[in-house]
């Protein structure tokens, strides 16, 4: 799925400035638990959390996923920005909640990170 | 694979050039007041299609060989260019993506635009379809160039150096605590692996499970030393702290087992994953500590797919 869907989908606003929008994305993960996306995140994939904190982007940019799009409306600080710039990490932000945020993408075919574990 | 690849890069390069950066900008003007017949010579001499028309400074229209060659068919050398040229000229503000120039020549199908600075309107260069293709290429050429060099620098290093055995050595101090701090250390290991041309699979669970192990210190102890060795087989990092040391080593690495304070839990972390997450991404890991002491924690991270370059 092409990141300028994403955004539409997620009615999203971008954080990170200019990014290329159709820049492909495959498989999406959500949790507020940072060890379980380090656990099961896969790379180039899009990260949907209501955590808003700085081990969030530090958290993508190990797991080497490319964006991370924080619900329910809330604003990361200016920190977090900075850092997920200096990382080339695309952060986007959405009114919509982590359930209907991960149903809305679910549902116009982004796959989840397990379904290529169970696939193995 | 390969062709996706390069076509992303040079989705990303328009994103990231700018209009002024391939634009040209020793441009040839005409005033409005020069009868069409003159304009051939300016044309055909710099061999171009078509050419702005500049009052005073200011861009008041562009003239092209199309209303040259009208002009020719109806006999109306005479006319003056403002009266033959186009005066709603769409233009591009020099700081604008390349992407932006790309979307108008689509839109109108021009063979070019005045660029203009934003500040003052006033004409700064000029851009054709030629200006961007030559743009990105250049900028593919400096771009490959850089990534060239600096896998030169660092991937042949285990080549260059004689010795019986080579290893690298790369210390990181982790504070305790510290959460603004946490994964300094994991995303600077991170970025050192990259230049060392490791294959990005291997960058990932080293980068994973040292953040894991940062984390780890910054949430349960005053502070520690992460240090990684690399040799041309194998990672090793080994993550040492002064305390207070983990009871009971069985139980921690235990999925789901957490002794986390609320305040690291409400971070994010805490959640019993983080051993286990280390032991998931890593090829060995050994785990000792004693109470009060210290906790050592080494894991080995096996290169077999490391290929050094020729």
């Amino acid at each position: 799925m092409k990141l300028i869907e994403i955004k539409k989908i997620l009615e999203a606003e971008v954080l990170t400035g200019e990014y290329n929008p159709e820049t492909e994305i495959e498989i999406g993960c959500s949790s507020d638990l940072m060890s379980e996306i380090l656990a099961f995140g896969k790379p180039g994939s899009i990260l949907l959390t209501s955590l808003t904190n700085i081990q969030v982007i530090n958290t993508a940019n190990v797991s080497d996923i490319k964006v991370v799009c924080f619900v329910m409306g809330k604003i990361p600080d200016e920190n977090i920005i900075n850092l997920a710039r200096k990382n080339d990490v695309i952060v986007f932000i959405t009114k919509l909640t982590t359930f209907e945020s991960c149903g809305r993408l679910y549902k116009n075919g982004l796959k989840s990170c397990s379904y290529f574990d169970l696939d193995k | 694979m390969d062709n996706n690849k390069t076509t992303t890069k040079i989705q990303e390069l328009t994103y990231e050039l700018k209009v002024e950066e391939v634009m040209c900008t020793d441009v040839e003007t005409v005033g409005p007041k020069m009868p069409v017949s003159q304009l051939r010579d300016v044309l055909y001499n710099k061999r171009i299609s078509g050419v702005p028309v500049v009052n005073d400074n200011e861009l008041v229209g562009i003239v092209s060989i199309e209303d040259f060659i009208k002009c020719l068919e109806q006999e109306e050398m005479n006319a003056l260019v403002e009266d033959k040229m186009t005066k709603n000229i769409k233009t591009l503000y020099a700081d604008e993506p390349l992407v932006h120039a790309i979307m108008k020549f689509e839109k109108y199908g021009f063979g070019r635009f005045p660029v203009i600075s934003r500040k003052d309107k006033k004409l700064v260069g000029i851009i054709t379809k030629s200006d961007i293709i030559k743009g990105i290429l250049k900028k593919l050429e400096s771009v490959y160039h850089d990534e060239e060099e600096r896998r030169y620098r660092a991937s042949h290093i285990f080549n260059d150096i004689i010795a019986d055995e080579v290893f690298l050595k790369f210390q990181y101090f982790v504070e305790g605590k510290n959460f603004d701090k946490a994964g300094e250390a994991s995303t600077g290991l991170k970025k050192t692996l990259y230049r060392l041309g490791l294959s990005p699979d291997i960058i990932r669970r080293a980068a994973i499970s040292t953040y894991e192990a940062e984390i780890n210190i910054v949430a349960y102890t005053d502070g520690g030393e992460i240090t990684a060795y690399i040799d041309p087989h194998q990672i090793k990092i080994i993550i040492t702290d002064k305390g207070p040391g983990i009871p009971d080593v069985e139980k921690a690495l235990q999925p789901g087992f957490s002794t986390a304070p609320g305040w690291v839990r409400e971070l994010g972390f805490g959640a019993g994953m983080g051993l286990p997450n280390i032991k998931k991404f890593t090829d060995k890991m050994t785990l000792r500590s004693t109470v009060e002491k210290g906790t050592h924690l080494e894991i080995i991270i096996k290169l077999s797919d490391y290929r050094i370059e020729d």
